[in-house]
This record gives structure tokens, C-alpha cells and sequence, in this order.
């Protein structure tokens, strides 16, 4: 008994009430504290509460660990939890032959197989028992029986569930429960009757696997050898507001966060209305409008302003970030992309606002748009999104998406002292104050806050004349204000790092070029080529305008390029159309991340 | 506006730039009362924050020496509520057209108003689009006739103060251009009140609509078609101040007062910190000759502003908290080391 491996992924998938994002979530955090990598890809419908059973009311978290550089959430799993027939249904083809599925055999009656569309059961069906490892357990009635003189409502003991088969998963991987029951014990402090039935239940799953007859594989996986330093998991949303109130301190100017919810940004604004005691204002507003001009309002009052949205926000905000580009004002602006136009799929991932992000407004209005490469990096992000704004006086896009936004990794926090410092663009005072004066280097107009005496001064959305910031219709000084604010933007390029050639070989046949959650999929197998004999390089790029100044000789050093993104071909456009580049297109839009292997194909084709 | 500043004149808050609203135009009058109050109130033009959003009337901070921004059509309340709840130590002014307050920004409006956010909101109504050169504006009266309606409109206009009321405005007044003094007056005291004031001025547009308030500028006609309400006085108005509002089963009603001057038991005495009467008296909002417009402050309340309770939470959630180092914000609750 007892089979090693370098990683291994485990899906959790049953009802969206059934609670799997919490066994999820639970059992990535003690993977990561046993010295694990981790990637996490939280799965889950648009509805609150579907109704129970049917096929769209499923909803998952997917976790892989293990002893390599986790990268993505795995293409295929070695483990699934399958809570009802709906949740089997919807997942099995993510197992792998000879994967171990373990299944609530109760709640695979005949209601539950029609919903399903079933018309066996498939628990019964000896070619699913031959390709798969099966443990098919009554755990409804399990649970029942290991909580018989719990005074819960039998509807409150099924809702433990999860934690039976989380039980039985520690169990499987050698784990310590002790790290889980803390966290349950955290979890439902103030429920002492739902807090015993769930350390009940976790316990029975556990010693199940103890005492079952039928034969259960141990797997053993080997840690991570992590850089030395302390840790924590993180999301994407979470680091992207403690960037936030970081980049505060850091440039010591107020922070004003605004938002309007929007899934799947909403956790940004939940996070920072808690971070009240960090002394900084977080308000929910009452549409995205409103948010981005209250925004505006409160950078030019001197604070550091943002706002957080997905897809149909930014839309809503596109005019008054016209004005933000007129007015030459620092707000920030993060877009934790889904998959749309519209409504489309709010909980799926997609990264098809680029181009808005890029040019989704009125006239000649250029800002700075950025993109974090994966959770821990929105916080690094973050803070660079504010750093760019305030130096240079400008708006600034952050782009995030749904799969990072949720998606979590061990971090190693930094060291507070470590993280750069700068210096806010702020008027000074020495001389007479013209609201369009400019920094000769980067173009930035000196930003003067209400309160300076003498710096009085009115901006607006009508064209102004350059250094005075009086209204003009000189048709000379609008060409010359419309290649001003352009040419700010482009020398910011000045300002961030050169592009580097992320993974792999820096010049060679085939350069892998995506942005934002594609990072860990384009490494995986980028890494894999290398190691297979092919020379071939991962170009991730994070600052999307404008860009770093070397990327064309970056890209150029190699003699192909394949673009991947979850959208349609955003950046191969822009590439195309700045640099005049050949390139190739990887393109997915199922609203389900990239997988290695779909990759590895493609890059293989082109290797040919 | 400490004392100790230099005391200022109306013209020390007039920008260089020449107002280029049309000769004539009710907007002028405006500008001069707001300039008067602020030099009488004793600011420094440093202090002060004009937000305009888009129209006519909104060109306004261009004339003004003080900080200001010209924003974008309907925004300039939202615009105004991220400085105030970031700066509550400078004197925030919204100014804003019919069609910019209530088409386009009637949602920022009512949120404005609700959150009860420290600014003077000083709505121009000309019942008009005067910037796009004469469409009909959502205050426009029901069948008007205008470039976008030739054959009248099939909409019924808003009464402003009745939305500022039910927003939940904790100061809500009416002025009109011509009434200097009382402008100036009304002024004075929203940006006295601590909290968000309402202000409805009706403003002459000689261009577009010309006369649309001339049944209540007229000197003739005014006696008998408006009311200036006075906290604690009984609704008194005409030629000859012999009519005023009584209030019968719940409504407003007009009856004469007898030659004695004895009121009627049941004459309408205004009262400002009454909500409920302040909504009734604002439901005046028929034809002039039939009802007599009501103008001065309907409503006025303290209540805790935005950017105070905002302010509060932050201090009690800091008392809660402890001292939270940015570091230790980062550590989080749930922590492991690797050796
Ligand atoms: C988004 C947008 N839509 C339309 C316009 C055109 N527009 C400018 S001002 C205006 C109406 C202004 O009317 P009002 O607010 O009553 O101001 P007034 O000119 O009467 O003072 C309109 C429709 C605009 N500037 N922006
Ligand atoms: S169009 Fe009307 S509102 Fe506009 S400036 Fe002329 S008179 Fe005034
Ligand atoms: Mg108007």
C-alpha cells in the first residue's frame, strides 16, 4: 500500500449546496501548510441555490499539490468527489483512468439519475468499476448514523456531508486532521451544535478509511521545496486588495476604494470594506458609473482612487474614463474579466476585455493597461498599477480575470520594507501653477490638489489649451494636446522593466506568448518542451500598454510565435498591428482555463 | 474661514475667463449671488470645490476662481461625493441643469441626496435643454411644444423638490433668479447647513423658453402666484395679503382671510422640520393661476452626514482592530514558515 507521486489533483463536485467550495478550500490549505504547492480553481454555477440534483447546480473545486512547481489546477484528476449523479455527469471525463472516484451511492436514486439524465445507474455499471478505482459508500447514511444523537435536523446532518468525504480524503493522503478541525472550529465558532456534528463526521470519514474492506489506495506526495520564508495561500482578489492598502502606505497618500458588486470582482470590495482599520475609505456606490466618477472626484481631491469591476462595469465606465484621460487624473480601475458580451457565463473565466481595456472609448483616449499573471501577483500588481498612476498622472487598467481572482497559491508574504517606494507626482508649490505644466521627462502634469493655496485651477472634459488649461478650440493646440497625452503614455515604457523571456530557451524556434492567467499553463508546458529537446521560450507580458520597449527584439529572436489567450486573439491583433508581427493564435473561449495537454499540441504542430 | 484671513470681495472669486452664457441669461445672476455669499461667508477661494456636470448652467466653475472641474452630463454628484468623503475640510458645490440632474444623473441625484453628503446642490432649472439648443427637459410641462417635440410632449415633468424630499435631502429650498435677495438668502443658508442642501433655482432662459417663470417674476402677478415660506409663520399670500393655504381632510386648500385679518383655525403654518409638511406644501405644483407656487426652504433637518459616519466607523473599527501594522495586515490569520 502506498504509491508516491510528484503532484496529484482532487475535484470535489456535488450540489451548490452541498458545500465543496468549503471542503475545497479546506483541503487546500492544509495541503499547502503540509510544505505542498498548490493550485486551486474553485468551479462553481451562477446560481445561488439551483435546484438540488440537476446538472447546472453542480459546482466544484478543483486542487492539484504537490512536489513540483504547482503551475495550473491540472487538466485531469486523480481523485473526484462525486456528491450525486449530476456532479459524476458533469465531471468524469476529468478523471483519469484508474483515478479513484468516490461517490455518495445514496444519493444516486432514481430521482437524482433522472435529473442527471441517467438512465442506469452508473455506479453499477461494471465498466466504470474497471476503469476507475470506484468507492461507492452510503455516506448520507453514514453521516445520519455517526450523528444519531446529534440534536440537528436531518436536513442540517446531510449538509456534513462534505466534510465526511474531506475525511476520507485526508485520510487517503496521510493527512492531519488536526490542521482541519482548527479550521472548522474557526468556521462555526458560534454554532456549537454544527460545529460538533461537523468534527463527528470528519472524524467517521477519516477512521472509514481506517476500517473499510474494500481495498483504498494510500497516496503518498512528495512537499515542495519552497523557498524559505513565511507563508500564506491567497487569491487573486485578496492580493489585489492588500496591494491596494500597501501601495497607500507605501506612497503615503489617503486610498479611496469604490465598487459596484460585480461577480467575480465583488471579494475585492468585501475585503476592502473590512480593511476600514487600515484607515482608508471603501464605499459601495450605486452603479459603476457613479464608482469610476467618485473616483475621479477623489483623485483630484489628492487620494489614491480605485475602483474594481468585471467586463460590463468597465463598459459603464468607458465615458468617464474619458474624462479621467482628459482631466489627466491618477485613477485605477481593476477589471477581474468573465466570460461575456453581457451577462454571458459571470462565473466562468475569459480574458476578452483586452481591446476594451486598450480602446473602449470616445475619441483618442490612451491609458495605461496592465495585467497580473497569477494570484499572488495581483498584489504585486496592485501596487504598480498605483505606482504608474501617480508618477505619471494618469488612468491606469488592471486587468485580472475570474480564474486568478479565485484561484489560490501559497504566497511568501514580503517584507514590508522590501517593496518599493516612490514618490507621487504631487505639485509643490514653487512658482505659479498651470494645471497643463508638464515634467519635461515624462510628460506628467503636475497634479495639484483643492486646498494648495494659489494652485486654484478648473480641468474638464473640454479640450484645453496646453500649459494654461484654458478651454480651446484651436484646431493646432487639440492635435498637439491629442499627441501630448499620447506620448505621456508611451513614455512610460521608460518606466517598467524590459520584457524578459520567462521560462525556457531566450531564443530558439517557437517563443509562447500569452498574458494574464495563461502564466502557469504556458510554463508547464513550455517547461515540458525544453526538457523534450525543443528550444522554445514563455513570453509573458504584464504591461500590455504600453509595451516594454525591447518586446518586438524579444519575440523576434525566435522563429515562430504562437499567441495563447481565452479570447478570440486580443493581443495577436495588437502585436500584429504594432510590431507588423507573424504570429500564431491559441484561442479557447469555453469559459474552462487552458489545459497543458490542448497546448502541448498546438506548440508541437508549430515545432513540426 | 478663519478669521484671521484677509475678508474677500465677490469679485476676488470671479476667474479671468468672460461667462459666455447669452446676454440675458438668468445664469449670470446666479454667479453674482454665489460669489457674494462666499466672499460674505468669509472663504478663501482655495477652500472651495465647484463640480459642474454638462449643460449651460454647468459651464459655471469656468468663472469661478476657485478649484473646479466641468465633469461629464448627469456625474457631477457622484464626482463630488469622492472628494467630500476624502476631503470633508473643503466647501464642495455641485452645479447642475434640469436635464443634467434629472434625465441623465437622476440616479446620482437621489444617492447624493440620500447619503446626506456635506454639498450645496444648486439645480438650474430652465425647464429646458439650453446647451443642445431647445429640447424639452424632464421639468418642461406636460403637451410643451419645442424643437424635440413639435407636437407637445406626452410626459409629465418632475417637481424637483418633491424628489429631493422623498430622496431623503436634508435641506430642501426653491429659489428663483430674479429674486436676488432671497437667492442670495436661500444660498447662505444651504451652505450653512451641514449635511446635503437642495437647492431649486427656476432660471430664465431668454433663448429657449423664454417667460417660463414669468408668472412668478412679474411683479404684478407674483403676489398672487407664489408664496415665500417663512419657518414658524402661517402661509399668507396676494395683492392685498389676504389669502393664504388652510389644510383641509389632509390637503392643501387657498381661502381668504377675513377683513379683521383673523386667520382661519386651520391656516398652514409652515414648519421646516416637519417632513410631512414640507411634502405637502411641496405638492403646490399646479398652474399659477390656480396655485400659488411655493418658494423658500421647505425642509431643513440635522442628521449625521456620509463622510462623518464614514469617518466614525473608520475610528471605531480602529479602536476594535488595534493597532494593525501593514505588515501584520499581510501575515493574515493563517500563516506557515518554511525552513
Ligand atoms: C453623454 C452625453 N449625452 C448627451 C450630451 C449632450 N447634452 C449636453 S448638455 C445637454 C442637456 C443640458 O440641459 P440642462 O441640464 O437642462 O442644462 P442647460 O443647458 O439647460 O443649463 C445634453 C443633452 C452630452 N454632453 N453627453
Ligand atoms: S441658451 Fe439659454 S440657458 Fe443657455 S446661456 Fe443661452 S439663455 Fe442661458
Ligand atoms: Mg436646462
Amino acid at each position: 500500500m502506498g504509491e508516491e507521486r510528484p503532484s496529484v489533483t482532487v475535484r470535489f463536485a456535488g450540489d451548490s449546496g452541498d458545500g465543496m467550495q468549503l471542503a475545497g478550500i479546506n483541503f487546500s490549505f492544509e495541503s499547502a501548510l503540509e510544505g505542498h504547492d498548490i493550485a486551486t480553481f474553485p468551479d462553481y454555477p451562477a446560481e445561488i441555490r439551483a435546484p438540488r440534483g440537476t446538472l447546472y447546480g453542480v459546482s466544484g473545486f478543483q486542487v492539484r499539490f504537490g512536489k513540483e512547481e504547482i503551475l495550473t489546477s491540472g487538466d485531469e484528476v486523480d481523485v473526484l468527489v462525486a456528491m450525486n449523479p449530476a456532479a459524476l455527469k458533469r465531471t468524469l471525463h476529468l478523471l483519469k483512468e484508474g483515478g479513484i472516484l468516490i461517490a455518495d451511492s445514496d444519493a444516486f436514486d432514481a430521482k437524482n439519475l433522472r435529473l442527471a439524465g441517467y438512465e442506469f445507474n452508473p455506479l453499477e455499471d461494471e465498466i466504470l468499476k474497471q476503469k476507475y478505482r470506484v468507492l461507492s459508500l452510503p455516506i448520507t447514511s453514514l453521516v445520519r448514523e455517526a450523528l444519531k444523537d446529534s440534536p440537528l435536523s436531518v436536513k442540517a446532518k446531510d449538509r456534513t456531508r462534505n466534510m465526511f468525504v474531506l475525511g476520507l480524503v485526508f485520510w487517503i493522503f496521510g493527512r492531519d486532521l488536526n490542521i482541519a478541525k482548527e479550521l472548522i472550529k474557526k468556521k462555526f465558532a458560534n454554532k456549537p451544535d454544527v460545529l460538533d456534528a461537523n468534527l463527528k463526521v470528519l472524524e467517521a470519514g477519516y477512521y472509514l478509511g481506517e476500517t473499510m474492506d474494500i481495498e483504498v489506495p494510500k497516496i503518498k506526495v512528495a512537499k515542495a521545496s519552497l523557498p524559505r520564508g513565511r507563508y500564506r495561500t491567497i487569491t487573486g482578489n485578496q492580493a489585489t486588495a492588500l496591494g491596494l492598502v500597501t501601495a497607500s502606505k507605501l506612497s503615503g497618500l489617503p486610498l479611496y476604494f469604490v465598487s459596484y458588486p460585480i461577480t467575480p470582482a465583488s471579494d475585492i470590495l468585501h475585503d476592502m470594506a473590512k480593511y476600514r482599520y487600515m484607515d482608508i475609505v471603501a464605499i459601495q456606490a450605486e452603479d459603476e458609473i457613479a464608482a469610476i466618477s467618485s473616483a475621479i472626484g477623489a483623485a483630484f481631491g489628492g487620494s489614491i482612487a480605485v475602483t474594481a469591476t468585471s467586463g460590463p462595469g468597465l463598459s459603464l465606465m468607458s465615458e468617464a474614463l474619458g474624462l479621467a484621460v482628459m482631466t489627466e487624473l491618477p485613477v485605477i480601475v481593476i477589471d477581474v474579466q468573465r466570460a461575456g458580451p453581457s451577462t454571458g457565463m459571470p462565473t466562468k473565466p475569459e480574458q476578452a476585455d483586452l481591446l476594451q481595456a486598450m480602446f473602449g472609448r470616445h475619441g483618442e483616449a490612451p491609458l495605461i493597461v496592465l495585467a497580473s499573471a497569477t494570484p499572488a501577483d495581483n498584489f504585486y500588481m496592485a501596487i504598480e498599477a498605483v505606482r504608474l498612476a501617480t508618477t505619471h498622472i494618469t488612468p491606469v487598467i488592471l486587468l485580472s480575470d475570474l480564474y486568478l481572482a479565485n484561484g489560490a497559491e501559497p504566497w511568501i508574504i514580503p517584507n514590508v520594507e522590501t517593496l518599493p517606494k516612490w514618490e507621487p507626482h504631487l505639485w509643490k508649490g514653487n512658482g505659479e501653477y498651470k494645471p497643463y505644466m508638464r515634467d519635461e521627462e515624462t510628460l506628467a502634469r503636475w497634479w495639484a490638489i483643492p486646498g494648495m493655496e494659489g494652485a486654484q485651477h478648473v480641468v474638464g472634459g473640454l479640450e484645453k489649451e496646453d500649459v494654461t488649461g484654458n478651454v480651446s478650440y484651436d484646431p493646432l493646440n487639440h492635435e498637439k494636446m491629442v499627441k501630448l497625452r499620447l506620448e505621456k503614455v508611451k513614455r512610460v515604457a521608460e518606466d517598467i522593466p524590459l520584457q524578459e523571456v520567462n521560462t525556457g530557451k531566450e531564443e530558439g524556434d517557437l517563443a509562447i506568448v500569452g498574458w494574464g492567467s495563461t502564466y502557469g499553463v504556458i510554463r508547464s508546458v513550455v517547461k515540458q518542451l525544453v526538457e523534450e529537446g525543443y528550444s522554445v521560450g514563455h513570453v509573458h507580458i504584464k504591461y500590455l500598454n504600453p509595451f516594454p520597449k525591447n518586446l518586438k527584439d524579444v519575440l523576434t529572436r525566435f522563429k515562430k510565435i504562437l499567441v495563447v489567450e481565452m479570447n478570440m486573439g486580443q493581443l495577436a491583433f495588437l502585436l500584429r498591428g504594432t510590431f507588423l508581427l507573424d504570429v500564431h493564435q491559441f484561442n479557447k473561449v469555453q469559459g474552462v482555463p487552458i489545459t497543458e495537454r490542448e497546448l502541448k499540441q498546438t506548440a508541437l504542430k508549430l515545432l513540426k | 474661514m478663519a478669521d484671521t484671513k484677509i475678508a474677500l470681495k465677490p469679485a476676488d472669486f470671479q476667474s479671468s475667463q468672460e461667462p459666455r452664457w447669452c446676454p440675458g441669461c438668468g445664469d449670470y445672476a446666479i454667479l453674482k449671488q454665489v460669489q457674494t455669499v462666499l466672499a460674505e461667508k468669509g472663504y478663501q477661494p482655495h477652500e472651495v470645490v465647484f463640480f459642474s456636470g454638462i449643460g449651460c448652467s454647468s459651464r459655471f466653475p469656468y468663472y469661478m476662481n476657485t478649484y473646479g472641474m466641468h465633469t461629464i452630463h448627469g456625474r457631477a454628484p457622484a464626482i463630488a461625493t469622492g472628494l467630500k468623503v476624502m476631503r470633508p475640510d473643503l466647501s464642495v458645490w455641485v452645479i447642475t441643469g434640469d436635464g443634467d440632474a434629472l434625465a441623465i444623473g437622476g440616479n446620482h441625484l437621489i444617492h447624493a441626496l440620500r447619503r446626506n453628503v456635506d454639498m450645496n446642490i444648486l439645480l438650474f432649472n430652465n425647464e429646458i435643454y439650453g446647451l443642445t439648443k431647445g429640447q424639452y427637459s424632464p421639468t418642461s410641462e406636460l403637451y410643451k411644444v419645442t424643437k424635440s417635440s413639435p407636437w407637445g410632449t406626452a410626459e409629465s415633468p418632475f417637481n424637483p423638490v418633491l424628489l429631493a424630499l422623498s430622496a431623503g435631502a436634508t435641506f430642501v429650498a426653491r429659489t428663483i433668479d430674479r429674486e436676488v435677495k432671497h437667492q442670495r438668502d436661500i444660498l447662505k443658508q444651504a451652505d450653512d447647513h451641514k449635511g446635503v442642501s437642495f437647492v431649486e433655482i427656476y432660471q430664465n432662459c431668454n433663448v429657449f423658453n423664454d417667460g417660463a417663470f414669468a408668472d412668478f417674476t412679474d411683479k404684478k402677478k407674483q403676489p398672487e402666484t407664489t408664496i415665500f415660506l417663512k419657518h414658524g409663520e402661517p402661509a399668507i399670500f396676494g395683492t392685498n395679503r389676504d389669502k393664504c393655504l388652510v389644510v383641509e381632510n389632509g390637503k392643501l386648500k387657498v381661502a381668504h382671510i377675513k377683513p379683521d385679518g383673523e386667520l382661519p383655525e386651520n391656516v398652514y403654518v409652515h414648519d421646516e422640520t416637519s417632513l410631512e409638511k414640507a411634502l405637502l406644501v411641496a405638492t403646490l405644483f399646479g398652474p399659477a393661476d390656480q396655485v400659488p407656487r411655493p418658494f423658500g426652504i421647505f425642509y431643513r433637518v440635522t442628521k449625521p452626514t456620509y463622510e462623518e459616519q464614514l469617518r466614525q466607523q473608520r475610528e471605531r473599527a480602529k479602536r476594535k482592530m488595534g493597532e494593525v501594522s501593514l505588515q501584520d495586515l499581510l501575515y493574515g490569520s493563517e500563516t506557515w514558515q518554511v525552513k
